[in-house]
C-alpha cells in the first residue's frame, strides 16, 4: 500500500485501487457502509491510514468512520491471515459442541478467536451464526480460492481440514 | 431426464457442488442425450443433502436420492439414467418423506423445485401472476384489503398485522417512501430467511413490487445479511432478471408504476433487526435505535414514511394475492393465520426447514415432523425465539405454536428458530450462552441494556464456574426486570427471557448448581468430576494423553484420576475406548 511512483522512495500510503470507489460513493448520502466494506475487500483490514484517506475523500469525520467501522462486526482493524477461519457459535451450534470445535482450532493452530497464526495463514474469527445451523456444528473458511462451508464437525475433522489446507499452502509456496 | 441438485448453502456445505460436477461429467464423457442437470434450492430436508431429484421428459418427480455423495453418481447415472429403474438403496427413505408430506408450502412452494437463476422458472410456476394482477386490476386499497383479510402477520418477530403498517405508510403523503425487507436475520439458529432468498428470490422481490404498490412507493432496499453471500448473489441475478423482462424498472408491465429494488449488505450487528436501527443503518451510521414515536411509517429512510417487512412475510404476499386472503386465512388459528416456517436444529433428529399451519401442537412438529431426539435421548426443552425468546419445557409440549398461546410460556414465536435441547443440555449454560450474546450485541444506549446484561451474565458465569451464591436467583430475577423496563428497544427488553424462563421452568438446576454444585446435564465443566470405573482395562491411553500428568496406574491395571490435579479437560472421556471414564 505504499508510494508506487517511479523513483519515489516515500512510505505515503498509495491507495489507487480504493480511488474508483470513492469516486463512485463518496458523492451518494449514507454510503460509508458500503465503502468500508469495498475498502475491506481490497485490503482485507481497515487500517487508521485508509480511515483518514477516506475521510478526506468523503468529509466524513475520521472518529466517526471509526465509530461505524467498530460497531459492526463485520470490520476490521487489524490484518488478517490467508484464510479466514469463521467458526459458527450459533444456538444450535452451542448445543452440538462448538467450543471443543474451537478448543481443536486452538490446538492445531495455537490461536484464540481473533488471532492470526504466525505464518500468516489462518485468522480464526467466532461468528454469530452461518445459518447453516442443521449441520451443526459449522465453520467457513474464506481465502482467495472462495469459500468453503464444513459441516457435522468433530474435533478430528476440525484438524484433518486445517491440515489439508496448511499442506496446501505449503506446496504453493514451493 | 432432468436432473436436479439441490443447492442451497446447506447442500454445497455437504458436497453438492461435487455431487453435480460429476454427473455432468459422467453424462458428458458417456455422450448421453436429453439429460440437464439443474441446481435448485434447499427443499429443508438438511440433515439428507446433498439432494439429488430426477424428473422424467413429463416433468414428473421420478426420484429423489438423498446424501449422494460423489461416489454414488455412477450408480444413478447406470441404472437409472442409462438403465430406467431408480436405484432403490439411495431414495429417500418413506419415514424421511413424512417429513415433508406432513407440512403444507406456501413460502416455500418453490424451494427445490425450481432453479432459483433462472426467472423463467418462477413465471412457470405462476410467478409475477399477483404483481400482473396487482398492477392490472386492483387498487392499493384493495391489495392492502387482501392482505388484511388473510390475517398475515410480521414472520420477523414481534407478528404486527402486516396491512396495518402498510395501511399507515399508505396513508402518510409524501413524495418519496421508501419498501424495505429486512434481511438480516441475527436470530443464531434460524435460517428460513437464508433458505428463501437462495431457494426463491423473485417471491421476495414480487412481494416487495406489491407492497410497494400498495404504499405508494418507488424504491426498495433489501437489508441483508453480508454472512450470506450466496443469498446476495441470488438476488442480485434475480433482480437483473426481472429488470430484463420489466418486472422491475420503470412502468412496470406498462401500468404506470415505476419501482425498483437495490441490495444493501448489512455488516453485522443484530440490533439492526430492530427496525430504527436498520435505517440509522442504511443511512451509514451505527446501528443504533430511537425512540418511536415518530414510526417509520412516518418518519423512516431520509425522514420519508417507510415500511419494512421481513422476508418471509413479503414471501407470503404473492401466494395470498393469487389464491386470495380467506385461503391464507383458512389455515391456522383464530388471530394467528396461515402458515409458519420453523427452522429446526439442535438435538434434533431431522434438522431442517418444516413449514406447518399455524397452531400445531409443538410436539408434533418435534416428534412428527422433526423425528425426535438424537441418538433417542429425553426430550427436554425448545427454545423459541433466539435470543429475545425462551425456554418451553418439555410438559409443555402441546402448546400450539402460534403467536399467543407461545408468548404465554415466556418465549416468543420470533423468526421461528426452534433450537431443540435434550437431557445432555444445561440450562443455565444456555441462559448464560445468550446472555453473553445479547450483551455482545447490545448498542450500549441504554444503561440498563448495556450493564445490567453484563452484570447477569457475571452472575450466570460465577454460577456455571461453580460459585454460585445464595440469592444469586432473586438477584438475577431482579436486574431482568430492571434490563426489561430500562431499554428502549427490543433487544433489551427481551434479552432477559431466556434468563427469565430458565430459572421459571429450571429453577431446580440454578439450585443444584449454586448449592449442589453439580450440573444435572454434566455440561458445565467446572462441576464435573471425572472418575475411572471397573471397565478399565489397564490400556494407559488416558494417562499418556493426560495434559497435566492426573492419571496413574499401572498396565493391566484400574487407573485412577488425581482429583487435585485434575483439569477436567475430558481428553481421557475421549480418547478411552473402553467407556471407562464417568462424568458426573
Amino acid at each position: 500500500m505504499t508510494c508506487k511512483k517511479d523513483g519515489c522512495g516515500c512510505n505515503a500510503p498509495d491507495f489507487a485501487e480504493l480511488s474508483p470507489v470513492l469516486e463512485k460513493y463518496a458523492g451518494i448520502p449514507g454510503s460509508l457502509i458500503t465503502i468500508l466494506q469495498k475498502t475491506q475487500d481490497i485490503y482485507g483490514y481497515l487500517s487508521m491510514d485508509v480511515i483518514h484517506f477516506i475521510s478526506e475523500k468523503t468529509g466524513i469525520k475520521p472518529a466517526k468512520i471509526y465509530g461505524v467501522a467498530t460497531f459492526y462486526t463485520q470490520f476490521r482493524l487489524k490484518p488478517i491471515g490467508k484464510n479466514l477461519i469463521m467458526l459458527c457459535k450459533g444456538t444450535a451450534c452451542h448445543v452440538n459442541g462448538a467450543d471443543a470445535i474451537e478448543e481443536a482450532v486452538m490446538e492445531e493452530l495455537s490461536i484464540k478467536d481473533g488471532e492470526t497464526t504466525e505464518d500468516g495463514l489462518f485468522t480464526l474469527n467466532n461468528v454469530a451464526c452461518l445459518g447453516c445451523c442443521s449441520l451443526a456444528p459449522v465453520m467457513m473458511i474464506k481465502s482467495a480460492d472462495g469459500d468453503e462451508t464444513f459441516g457435522n464437525l468433530t474435533k478430528e475433522s476440525v484438524k484433518l481440514a486445517l491440515r489439508e489446507i496448511k499442506k496446501r499452502g505449503s506446496e504453493v509456496n514451493r | 431426464m432432468r436432473i436436479l441438485v439441490g443447492q442451497g448453502s446447506c447442500g454445497i456445505a455437504t458436497g453438492a457442488k461435487k455431487t453435480a460436477a460429476e454427473f455432468e461429467q459422467q453424462i458428458a464423457t458417456l455422450g448421453l442425450k436429453g439429460h440437464v442437470v439443474d441446481k435448485t434450492g434447499c427443499v429443508g430436508v438438511c440433515f439428507l443433502e446433498p439432494i439429488v431429484d430426477v424428473y422424467g421428459d413429463d416433468g414428473i418427480l421420478s426420484a429423489r436420492y438423498v446424501r449422494i455423495q460423489p461416489e454414488k453418481v455412477t450408480d444413478i447415472v447406470q441404472k437409472h439414467l442409462i438403465g430406467g429403474e431408480p436405484v432403490e438403496s439411495y431414495l429417500i427413505s418413506p419415514e424421511d418423506d413424512a417429513f415433508l408430506k406432513k407440512q403444507v408450502k406456501i413460502v416455500l412452494r418453490n424451494c427445490g423445485i425450481i432453479n432459483p437463476e433462472h426467472i423463467e422458472e418462477y413465471i412457470a410456476a405462476g410467478g409475477y401472476e399477483a404483481t400482473r394482477k396487482v398492477l392490472t386490476a386492483m387498487t392499493p386499497e384493495e391489495v392492502i384489503e387482501e392482505v388484511k383479510v388473510s390475517g398475515l402477520r410480521g414472520r420477523g418477530g414481534a407478528g404486527f398485522p402486516t396491512w396495518f403498517k402498510w395501511d399507515a405508510a399508505r396513508k402518510n403523503e409524501s413524495d418519496i417512501k421508501y419498501m424495505c425487507c429486512n434481511a438480516d436475520e441475527g436470530d443464531p439458529g434460524a435460517f428460513m430467511d437464508r433458505s428463501v432468498l437462495e431457494g426463491d428470490p423473485h417471491a421476495v422481490l414480487e412481494g416487495m413490487i406489491i407492497g410497494g404498490y400498495a404504499i405508494g412507493a418507488a424504491e426498495g432496499v433489501i437489508y441483508v445479511r453480508a454472512e450470506y453471500p450466496l443469498a446476495i448473489a441470488r438476488l442480485e441475478i434475480a433482480m437483473k432478471q426481472a429488470r430484463e423482462k420489466n418486472f422491475l424498472g420503470k412502468n412496470i408491465m406498462g401500468s404506470g408504476f415505476d419501482f425498483d429494488i437495490r441490495i444493501k449488505a448489512g455488516a453485522g450487528a443484530f440490533v439492526c433487526g430492530e427496525e430504527t436501527a436498520l435505517i440509522a443503518s442504511l443511512e451509514g451510521e451505527r446501528g443504533m435505535p430511537r425512540l418511536k414515536p415518530p414510526f417509520p411509517a412516518q418518519k423512516g429512510f431520509w425522514q420519508k414514511p417507510t415500511n419494512i417487512n421481513n422476508v418471509e412475510t413479503f414471501a407470503n404476499v404473492p401466494w395470498i394475492i393469487v389464491n386470495g386472503g380467506e385461503a391464507f386465512a383458512a389455515y391456522g388459528t383464530e388471530k394467528s393465520k396461515g402458515t409458519k416456517v420453523f427452522a429446526l436444529a439442535g438435538k434434533i433428529k431431522k434438522g431442517g426447514l418444516v413449514e406447518v399451519p399455524m397452531g400445531l401442537p409443538l410436539r408434533d412438529v418435534i416428534f412428527e415432523i422433526g423425528g425426535g431426539m438424537k441418538n433417542d435421548r429425553k426430550f427436554k426443552a425448545v427454545q423459541m425465539g433466539g435470543p429475545s425468546g425462551g425456554c418451553i419445557p418439555e410438559e409443555l409440549g402441546d402448546t400450539p405454536v402460534d403467536y399467543e398461546s407461545i408468548t404465554k410460556t415466556g418465549a416468543i414465536v420470533g423468526s421461528g428458530g426452534m433450537i431443540v435441547m435434550d437431557e445432555t443440555t444445561c440450562m443455565v449454560d444456555m441462559a448464560r450462552y445468550f446472555l453473553d450474546f445479547t450483551r455482545k450485541e447490545s448498542c450500549g444506549k441504554c444503561t440498563y441494556c448495556r450493564v445490567g446484561t453484563k452484570r447477569m451474565l457475571e452472575i450466570l458465569e460465577r454460577i456455571t464456574r461453580g460459585e454460585g451464591k445464595d440469592g444469586d436467583i432473586e438477584l438475577l430475577t431482579e436486574l431482568a426486570e430492571k434490563v426489561k423496563d430500562g431499554s428502549m428497544c427490543g433487544l433489551g427488553q427481551t434479552a432477559p427471557n431466556p434468563v427469565l424462563t430458565t430459572i421459571r421452568y429450571f429453577r431446580n438446576e440454578y439450585e443444584d448448581h449454586i448449592y449442589r454444585k453439580k450440573c444435572t446435564a454434566h455440561s458445565c465443566k467446572a462441576l464435573l468430576t471425572f472418575t475411572i470405573t471397573d471397565a478399565c482395562v489397564g490400556c494407559t491411553l488416558c494417562a499418556k494423553k493426560c495434559p497435566v500428568g492426573a492419571i496413574s496406574g499401572k498396565i493391566k491395571e484400574r487407573h485412577l484420576i488425581d482429583q487435585s490435579k485434575c483439569i477436567k479437560c475430558g481428553k481421557c472421556e475421549e480418547v478411552c475406548k473402553f467407556s471407562a471414564i464417568l462424568r458426573d
